[in-house]
């Protein structure tokens, strides 16, 4: 594996062994002295053209815990703001000879155009409406953990529903999540009004649905995407308030869903609008566990892709 | 002849005489079953590192160990690791992966039958501390598994084959992460020589001459139904041993 850039590039043995690398990472996490040796002398430079906390600080964690030193660019308060290209960019760090690239940003594609570029790995960590990878990753091992009943436990995703729920439309996690659960043999529901549903949603391999109640009590898992703000006057739907009545994970929802299951939430959560603060803080709520997978599968990413000999 | 030529080097003559009567039925065995092929001499000055005899070339694999020998080399490293430590106190075996981990656990058994102690036996992956990562592709990582804190115990770490000594320096580090043990020791169930490092086992149940070029493969009925230690002739220096 050379650069991850969609989680389409990954079949169901990579995404396993991605995932049962990143079970041995996360014991790091309880150790006294939280760092491998795995990545010693080699650089890893976080570019970041969006505001990212956890997707950006969980890459950082990750390389540090490598011993990959990692460096922090952020469009704001570098040439990126004076006007430079992303091509100028991407040929710039490169040029001082980085191992690994790490790219967020606001147009979808752009970390595989920097691929086509350097030589350096790239590894997408957002673009625009169209992947996220890592998360999907994450939330696949936050799930994994969830139901498996050992360490041992070779969980079979065949059989689990997944429902995700909100702006499926604008969502990069949405389309990541897609992908990779359909290569574990997942089921995914996409349940979200017509507005939020991109065109071409039937040639995904999911099920579509317009009635979150009637979706709630068949998911093993419910995954709450935040709407964003921009998204609140741009005519998707009527009011924030319309909108948690018929998409929000509320206090009676929590009540309707299959027992057994659990909530996710990519994060950052808007509480009270897609997610109450009663699903947020709940028992089975997995958003927290989503946090701390982000950096154990982001170190097992970075393993993956830079561990090894040229 | 052969007999005596083995007694003569003063160490398991029943393992000698298994071997000797084991000899017919050995399919494996490559036909002659050349002298230095396997020795019961304990003595590391004489073997370790040591050249293999020029004429000890062999085109077929060749039994080393069969699992009786296994049994009463893992029984002896046992008493052995026992008496040292002077019982089974603040003791912790940690296997090394993949085979370091079922001869820990064999270990484990023997001191449980001995003194009725229950020795806690965990697991020490290497791999990211090795010194070799870039010189291959992407290595696999296995587990590591902290059955006790390692701080102020007696470690004992278990491997199957010990080699140049490079994964016995990794797992040195590996350990040195996880706390400060009292002290650290070796044990191995062969010792095949060629050391590239100042690293020697304090507990071995095999010393083994080998050619660079050869494969020492151990064998073990947990991973492998089959309990046995071969030497496979090899084209060029293995790099997956240690």
């Amino acid at each position: 594996m050379r650069h991850l850039l969609s989680a389409a590039d990954l079949d169901r043995d990579q995404i396993t062994e991605i995932l049962d690398l990143a079970e041995e990472m996360s014991l790091v996490q309880g150790r006294p002295v939280k760092k491998l040796p795995a990545l010693r002398g080699r650089t890893v430079v976080n570019l970041f053209f969006e505001d990212s906390t956890r997707t950006r600080s969980s890459f950082e964690i990750a390389g540090k815990w490598l011993s990959a030193d990692v460096i922090n660019i952020s469009a704001k308060g570098s040439s990126v703001s004076k006007g430079e290209s992303l091509r100028d960019t991407v040929l710039t760090v490169a040029a001082m000879g980085v191992d690994a690239l790490v790219i967020r940003h606001h147009a979808s594609g752009a970390p595989w155009q920097a691929s086509r570029w350097i030589d350096a790995h790239v590894l997408n960590a957002g673009d625009g409406t169209h992947e996220h990878p890592t998360q999907a990753l994450l939330d696949a091992f936050t799930i994994r953990r969830h139901f498996r009943r050992s360490v041992d436990d070779q969980l079979n995703f065949e059989g689990k529903t997944v429902a995700i729920v909100g702006d499926i439309t604008h969502s990069r996690v949405a389309r990541s999540n897609v992908l990779l659960l359909n290569t574990l043999g997942a089921q995914v529901i996409l349940v979200a009004p017509p507005t939020l549903l991109p065109s071409g949603v039937e040639s995904w391999p999911v099920l579509v649905c317009n009635d979150f109640d009637q979706v709630l009590p068949r998911a093993d898992i419910v995954m709450m995407l935040r709407v964003q703000r921009e998204r609140m006057s741009g005519g998707y739907f009527p009011t924030p308030r319309e909108y948690t009545i018929g998409y929000g994970l509320t206090r009676p929802r929590l009540g309707a869903m299959k027992p057994g299951a659990a909530i996710c939430h990519p994060g950052p959560m808007n509480r009270g609008l897609e997610i109450s603060a009663d699903a947020a803080d709940a028992a089975n709520s997995l958003i927290l566990d989503q946090v701390a997978a982000g950096v154990s599968v982001r170190m097992s990413v970075l393993y993956e892709l830079l561990g090894g000999g040229e | 002849m052969l007999r005596s030529s083995f007694t003569a080097l003063g160490y398991r003559p029943d393992a000698v005489l298994r071997r000797v009567a084991s000899r017919p039925r050995g399919g494996l065995l490559s036909g002659t079953g050349a002298p230095h092929a396997w020795s019961g001499n304990s003595d590391p000055a004489v073997n370790a590192g040591s050249e293999p005899r020029p004429d000890g070339a062999s085109l077929e694999s060749r039994l080393v160990m069969n699992a009786d020998q296994i049994a009463r080399a893992c029984a002896r490293m046992a008493h052995q690791i026992l008496e040292a430590n002077q019982g089974a106190n603040d003791l912790v075996l940690m296997g090394i992966p993949t085979r370091g981990v079922p001869l820990a656990h064999r270990l484990a058994k023997v001191m449980d039958e001995l003194e009725s102690v229950r020795v806690p036996v965990g697991a020490l992956d290497v791999t990211m501390y090795r010194d070799d990562l870039r010189r291959q592709p992407t290595r696999a990582v296995g587990h590591t598994d902290l059955p006790v804190e390692v701080e102020g115990s007696t470690v004992v770490l278990v491997d199957d084959v010990l080699y140049s000594g490079r994964t016995v320096r990794a797992a040195l580090d590996a350990l040195g992460d996880l706390g400060r043990p009292r002290v650290v020791r070796l044990a191995v169930l062969v010792d095949r020589g060629h050391r590239e490092l100042p690293i020697h086992a304090d507990h071995v149940g095999s010393y083994v001459p080998t050619r660079t070029g050869e494969h020492v493969s151990v064998r073990l009925a947990e991973l492998d139904g089959i309990n046995q230690v071969t030497i496979e002739p090899g084209s060029g220096p293995d790099r997956g041993e240690s």
